[in-house]
C-alpha cells in the first residue's frame, strides 16, 4: 500500500484497495519496462542518423521526459541499409518510461509522422497472443438494490441518521410501536468526521481520512468511494449527481499513487477542491482554494454553488468576478467568467414544483432558465448594486441601487418566487445599523422591488416554504454583537405577509422581548418553530402555527383579507436544555432537536416532538454528535392527484385511524403481559428467597422474624377527655 | 406529595450518611462538620446532638433496638454512642479514617471499613459488641481483621447468611467476604463500572441494592450476587434506597461537588428520582437540594423518606396518601 506524505494508516480501518492494486499492478517479470518502443519514425539511412536522434530526444525533452541520443538505439534493415521507422528508447525507470508513454504517444513528429508508442514488454506480449477467440463467460447478473426503498416502506416512515460516539444508526420514525433501528453496523458503516445525506436522501456520506464513502439501498451497501485524503467538507450538487469536496491540504500525489480517471494526476496538485461525479465516481476538476485577502475571513461554504437543475456551477472570485462551469465538462461556460467589479456574493435561483412540472410534462420547448442574483458593495461614487442576471443568457433583468450599505445577504424563497435582500445599512455617522428588507417579485413582469424599513437590526430571516410569508428575528439589544458568557440577546420576532392587491409585505404580528434566535419553518409551511440555540441558560422552542383558523388554504385565501394575522396561534412551548439543532422531519409532522457534543457536553442528546410541541421521544445520550433527517426527494405525484388526495382525506385516513386502535389495543396487551412477566419473575425468586432465609433462621434458631411487625407494634392508647364547657346556674322557681 | 417537605437545618457543611431507626420516628445524620444529630422524624424537631468526634463523621449506624450508635470518622475513631442519653460510651482508634460501619442483624457485631492511607492497607474489622451492662466494657481488639486484596472496600454490610459480609468496592465490584479468615468466596467484579457509593439491604437482607459514580444503580441477590436489576440515571449516584412497601427505589446524586460551582441547578440533577423497582422505569423526581445528594434513607415503615446534600440540608418528605393510592402499573401485587 503505498503511504502517501508519510501518513500513518491505521491498519483496521482501511478502505479496501485491493481491486485496485491488482488492476495497475505493474509486473517486472521481464524487467524491460524501462524500454519504450517508438514507432512511426521517419525512415532514415545512416548519414541522417545522428540529427534524427537529436531530434527525438528533444521532442521528449521537450514534453518532459529527458532522454539522451545514447538512450535510443536504431534498428537496421540489413538488406536496405535503411532503418525500420521504429527505435527503441531505454528510460532510467519504468515510470518515466510510464510518463513519456503518456505524454508522447501520437505525437506529432513532422507533417507526415506521428509516434505510436508501446512499452516493449507489450510487444512481446501482443506478439504472443493467442488469437482464437474464447467467448468470455456471461457474468452473472446482479439485481442492486434500490437506492430509494425507504420511501416505499408500507408505514410511509421517515428515517433518520444518529452519529454518537463512534456509532452511525440509521432509524426509522414513526408511531412509537413503529419506531426502530433501521442499520446499524459499527464494523461497516461508520465515519472519522460527520456524516451527511445527499439532497434528496438517495445516499449517506462518510468522511474518513482517506477520502468519501457514499452508501445506500436498504442494507446500506457500499455505492461510490472518492479518494481524497483528509477531507473535511462536502456538499452535493441539488439533482444528487455531482459532488464537491474540500480538504484544507493541498492535494500531493506521490509517486507511485494509482492513476486513472478515479485520481488525482500530477496537474491537481496544490489544490484543494474536487468536484467529482458520483455515479461513476470519476475526478471532474480541481480548484484551489480561493485566497480572501487582507483580514482573516472564515471560508465559505460551499465555496461552488449550484444552479438548481445541477447544469452549472459557479463560484465567486471576490472583488472580480464570477466563474459559471457546464457539467459535465466542467469547462468554463462561454469561454469566460462574469466579469463583475467589486462582487461580494451571489445566489442561484432555486427551481420551483412549476420549473419541474414543465420539465416532467415537456410542455415548455425551452428549458428553464436559471437566475443569478448578486451584489456590489458602494465603491468611491458608485452604490451598492443588487443585480438579477438570467443564465446562460447573461442578461441584466433589473438592478437595484443601494446607499449606506454595510453588508447584503441574498435569500431566494424555496419555489424562487421572491428574492429578499436583507441590506444592513448604516446611518450616517456609522454609528448603529438598521435594516432594509428588498424584496424582488422574481414571477412578475419587469420584477418588482418592495421595500420593508426596520428600526432594529435583523439577525434571521426566513421564507415560508411555498409561501408568501417570511419571518425575521429582530434586536436593538446593546449587547447584539458582543456576546459574552450569561448573555442573552432580547429579539422580536415578526412575520410578513405580501398583501395581493396592494402588492406591499404587511406585518402581521410582532412577537416582542422573546429571546428566539433560530425560525424553522415547517417544509410545508404554515407551522413555525422559534428556538432559542446556542445559549447556556435559555432553551426555549415556540411551537406556531399561522393559519389556526383556516383547514385548508382554499378558505384561508378568502378569510384572510379581513382579518390579517388572526389565525397566528400559539400550539405549545417547551424546553430541550442545550439545543444546538433543530430540523423539521421532511413531512413537516414532527421537530428534531439536538444537543451535540461539538458544541457542549452538558445534556446531550436528542428530542423529537410533533408540531405542536407534544415530546414524542427523548434520548440523553453523551458523546451525542449529529441528527440527520433522512430528505426525501420531490412528490411524484401530479398536482390532480394531490388534489384528489387531500379532497378525499377523510376516507384515506380512515384506514390508518383503524390501523391505529388494533395496534394500540395490541401494544398495551404486550406490554401488560411484559410486564406481567416481569412481576412472577419478581416474585418467584421472592419466595424462594424468602424460604431460604427461614431455613437459614431456623437452623441458626434466631427467633422466626414476624412478617408483619407493623399491626403488632401498632399500640392504642385511648385518652378521655373531659373538659367544662359552660357552667349556667339557674333557680328553678316552684 | 402535596405535604411541605420538613427541612432539617443543624449542619454547617455537607451530609455523609442518614439513617431512621427502626421504630422511624428518629433520625440521624452525620456530617462533614463532625456533628452527628438525632431528629424527631414526624416534626423535624432536633432531639440531640452526638458530640465527641473531630473530623468528618463518615458513617453512622443504629442497632435494632435504638440503643446504641456507631460512628466512624475522619479523625480515626470508631465510637458507640448510648441513643437515649447521647454519651459516649466506647472509642476505638485507627491509624486512618474510618469509611463506614454497620451492625449485624441481632446487633451483637459491627463491620467497619478503614481508609487506605499513610502506607496502611485498608482493612475491614468485625468487633463483638458486649450488650451487658452500660455499654462501656467493650473489647478494644477486634474479632476479626483482614486487608481485601485489589480495589479497596467503600462499603460494607452483614446479609442474611451467618458468617460473611457484604462488600462494595472502588473498582466496582461486590464481593462476600468471610468474616472470620477474610477469604473472598464469591464477588461480582464487573457489578458496576466506577466506585460503589452506597449499599442497602432489604428488610430481610436478601438482597441489596447498591449505586455507584457510573450513573446506575443496581439490586443484587445477596447470595449470588447477581445482577437483577438496573437502573440508568444520565447522572453519577451516591445513594440508593429500597422502600419496604411500595415496589420503589429512590436514587439520588449529581454531578461531582468540585464541579458544582460551574453548573447551573437544572444541570445539577440535584432530585430523588424514583424508579419502578421491577419494571426499571422512571416514575417521578422530588427537587430541592441545591447541590448533590448525598445519602438517602427511607423510613422503615415506608411513610416518610429523607435525602442529605452536599448544601447541609436534610429534607424529610412524608408521603401523603395519594402516594399509596397511586398504582400507575394497575393493581399488582409484588412481593417485598
Amino acid at each position: 500500500m503505498p503511504v502517501p506524505n508519510g501518513v500513518v494508516y491505521d491498519e483496521t480501518d482501511e478502505i479496501d484497495y485491493t481491486d485496485i492494486e491488482e488492476k495497475y499492478q505493474v509486473k517486472f517479470e521481464e524487467g524491460f519496462d524501462n524500454i519504450l518502443v517508438v514507432d512511426g519514425v521517419p525512415i532514415i539511412d545512416k548519414s541522417k542518423l545522428d540529427r534524427l536522434l537529436t531530434k527525438i530526444a528533444k521532442e521528449f525533452t521537450r514534453k518532459g521526459a529527458a532522454i539522451k541520443s545514447e538512450d535510443i538505439s536504431v534498428p537496421w534493415n540489413e538488406s536496405t541499409g535503411k532503418s525500420n521507422g521504429y527505435v527503441f528508447v531505454e528510460f532510467r525507470s519504468a515510470e518515466a518510461a510510464a510518463f513519456a508513454l503518456n505524454e508522447m504517444n501520437g505525437h506529432p513528429f513532422d507533417a507526415k509522422h506521428t509516434f505510436s508508442i508501446n512499452r516493449f514488454t507489450d510487444i512481446e506480449k501482443f506478439a504472443n497472443l493467442d488469437e482464437t477467440y474464447v467467448e468470455p463467460p456471461r457474468e452473472e447478473y446482479q439485481a442492486k438494490e434500490h437506492l430509494r426503498a425507504w420511501l416505499a416502506d408500507p408505514q410511509g416512515r421517515d428515517q433518520y441518521v444518529t452519529y454518537r460516539g463512534d456509532e452511525v444508526v440509521i432509524h426509522w420514525h414513526g408511531k412509537p410501536s413503529q419506531s426502530e433501528v433501521a442499520y446499524e453496523d459499527s464494523q461497516n458503516l461508520r465515519t472519522e468526521l460527520y456524516v451527511s445525506w445527499s439532497p434528496m436522501g438517495t445516499y449517506i456520506a462518510t468522511l474518513h481520512r482517506q477520502g468519501i464513502r457514499l452508501w445506500g439501498g436498504p442494507s446500506f451497501q457500499l455505492q461510490a468511494r472518492f479518494f481524497h485524503p483528509l477531507v473535511r467538507l462536502i456538499d452535493f450538487s441539488p439533482c444528487e449527481q455531482y459532488l464537491v469536496t474540500w480538504s484544507h491540504d493541498p492535494i500531493v500525489v506521490a509517486e507511485g499513487m494509482p492513476q486513472g480517471p478515479r485520481f488525482f494526476s500530477p496537474e491537481d496538485e496544490g489544490n484543494n477542491i474536487a468536484v467529482w461525479d458520483i455515479k461513476t465516481g470519476n475526478l471532474l476538476r480541481t480548484f484551489q482554494t480561493m485566497q480572501t485577502e487582507g483580514e482573516k475571513k472564515q471560508m465559505a461554504w460551499p465555496a461552488l454553488k449550484w444552479s438548481a437543475d445541477d447544469k452549472f456551477v459557479a463560484r465567486v472570485t471576490p472583488g472580480q468576478q464570477i466563474s459559471v462551469y457546464e457539467l459535465p465538462s466542467m469547462g468554463l461556460q462561454g469561454k469566460k467568467s462574469i466579469k463583475i467589479e467589486g462582487v461580494v456574493d451571489f445566489e442561484w435561483s432555486p427551481h420551483g414544483d412549476k420549473e419541474r412540472e414543465d420539465e416532467k410534462s415537456g410542455r415548455s420547448k425551452k428549458p428553464a432558465e436559471n437566475l443569478l442574483a448578486y451584489w456590489t458593495p458602494e465603491v468611491a461614487n458608485q452604490p451598492a448594486r443588487v443585480t438579477l442576471l438570467n443564465f446562460p443568457g447573461r442578461d441584466i433583468l433589473r438592478q437595484k441601487n443601494l446607499f449606506n450599505v454595510s453588508e447584503c445577504k441574498l435569500y431566494w424563497q424555496n419555489q424562487g418566487d421572491f428574492l429578499c435582500v436583507r441590506v444592513d445599512r448604516h446611518t450616517k455617522t456609522k454609528k448603529s445599523i438598521f435594516c432594509n428588507l428588498e424584496i424582488f417579485r422574481v414571477r412578475e413582469k419587469d420584477y418588482p422591488v418592495e421595500v420593508v424599513e426596520l428600526k432594529d437590526t435583523v439577525t434571521d430571516f426566513s421564507w415560508e416554504p411555498k409561501g408568501e410569508r417570511f419571518a425575521i428575528v429582530s434586536s436593538n439589544d446593546p449587547n447584539l454583537g458582543n456576546p459574552g458568557p450569561g448573555i442573552t440577546i432580547k429579539t422580536d420576532v415578526s412575520f410578513y405577509q405580501l398583501e395581493r392587491g396592494k402588492n406591499d409585505f404587511k406585518l402581521l404580528r410582532t412577537l416582542a422581548s422573546r429571546t428566539t434566535n433560530t425560525i424553522r419553518w415547517s417544509p410545508r409551511g404554515r407551522h413555525v418553530v422559534l428556538a432559542t440555540v446556542g445559549s447556556t441558560s435559555k432553551s426555549e422552542l415556540e411551537f406556531w402555527d399561522l393559519d389556526f383558523n383556516f383547514d385548508d388554504l382554499s378558505t384561508r385565501r378568502e378569510a384572510q383579507k379581513e382579518d390579517w394575522g388572526t389565525g397566528i396561534q400559539q400550539l405549545g412551548v417547551s424546553d430541550h436544555y442545550g439545543v444546538t439543532d433543530v430540523e423539521w422531519d421532511p413531512s413537516g409532522r414532527y421537530l428534531a432537536t439536538a444537543a451535540s457534543a461539538w458544541t457542549h457536553t452538558l445534556e446531550n442528546g436528542y428530542a423529537i416532538w410533533d408540531f405542536r410541541g407534544q415530546e414524542v421521544e427523548k434520548h440523553l445520550l453523551d458523546r451525542f454528535k449529529q441528527f440527520l433527517w433522512r430528505p426525501r426527494p420531490p412528490s411524484l405525484l401530479t398536482k390532480e392527484q394531490k388534489r384528489l388526495v387531500r379532497k378525499n382525506l377523510k376516507e384515506f385516513s380512515r384506514a390508518f385511524e383503524e390501523e391505529d386502535a388494533a395496534e394500540e389495543s395490541n401494544v398495551s396487551a404486550e406490554l401488560i403481559a411484559q410486564r406481567k412477566r416481569l412481576v412472577d419473575e419478581w416474585n418467584a425468586w421472592r419466595i424462594r428467597c424468602q424460604e431460604e432465609v427461614a431455613e437459614e433462621r431456623r437452623a441458626r434458631g434466631v427467633r422466626q422474624e414476624p412478617t408483619r411487625r407493623q399491626e403488632e407494634e401498632r399500640e392504642e392508647i385511648e385518652v378521655w377527655v373531659e373538659e367544662v364547657i359552660e357552667q349556667i346556674e339557674e333557680e328553678i322557681a316552684d | 406529595m402535596s405535604q411541605r417537605p420538613i427541612l432539617l437545618q443543624g449542619h454547617e457543611r455537607s451530609l455523609t450518611q442518614i439513617k431512621f431507626n427502626k421504630e422511624g420516628d428518629l433520625l440521624f445524620s452525620a456530617s462533614k462538620d463532625s456533628l452527628v444529630n438525632v431528629w424527631f422524624s414526624h416534626n423535624g424537631e432536633r432531639l440531640g446532638t452526638y458530640d465527641g468526634h473531630n473530623g468528618t463523621v463518615w458513617t453512622l449506624d443504629v442497632d435494632s433496638q435504638s440503643r446504641f450508635l456507631v460512628t466512624g470518622s475522619a479523625d480515626n475513631e470508631m465510637r458507640l454512642w448510648s441513643v437515649q442519653s447521647g454519651k459516649c460510651l466506647f472509642v476505638w482508634e485507627f491509624p486512618t479514617a474510618v469509611k463506614r460501619v454497620a451492625f449485624s442483624e441481632n446487633d451483637e457485631q459491627i463491620v467497619c471499613i478503614t481508609e487506605q492511607r499513610m502506607g496502611h492497607q485498608g482493612a475491614i474489622r468485625v468487633f463483638n459488641i458486649n450488650r451487658e451492662g452500660d455499654g462501656t466494657n467493650q473489647s478494644r481488639e477486634p474479632e476479626s481483621m483482614f486487608h481485601p486484596v485489589g480495589s479497596k472496600a467503600t462499603v460494607c454490610a452483614f446479609p442474611y447468611m451467618p458468617g460473611l459480609i457484604l462488600t462494595g468496592h472502588e473498582s466496582g465490584k461486590v464481593a462476600l467476604f468471610d468474616a472470620k479468615s477474610g477469604e473472598e468466596v464469591a464477588s461480582n467484579e464487573r457489578a458496576h463500572m466506577d466506585v460503589v457509593t452506597d449499599l442497602q439491604l432489604s428488610v430481610d437482607r436478601s438482597y441489596f441494592i447498591t449505586s455507584s459514580k457510573d450513573k446506575t444503580a443496581r439490586i443484587h441477590d445477596a447470595k449470588t450476587l447477581t445482577v437483577l436489576k438496573t437502573f440508568s440515571t444520565e447522572t453519577p449516584l451516591n445513594s440508593a434506597c429500597l422502600t419496604p412497601n411500595t415496589p420503589y427505589v429512590l436514587l439520588g446524586g449529581g454531578q461531582e461537588a468540585m464541579n458544582v460551582t460551574t453548573t447551573s441547578l437544572r444541570q445539577g440533577k440535584f432530585e430523588t428520582r424514583f424508579w419502578h423497582k421491577i419494571f426499571e422505569e422512571e416514575v417521578g423526581r422530588v427537587k430541592g437540594h441545591f447541590g448533590p445528594l448525598n445519602t438517602i434513607a427511607v423510613h422503615p415503615a415506608g411513610t416518610a423518606y429523607a435525602s442529605g446534600g452536599e448544601d447541609g440540608f436534610v429534607r424529610v418528605h412524608h408521603f401523603d396518601d395519594s402516594y399509596f393510592r397511586a398504582k400507575p402499573y394497575g393493581d399488582i401485587e409484588i412481593l417485598n
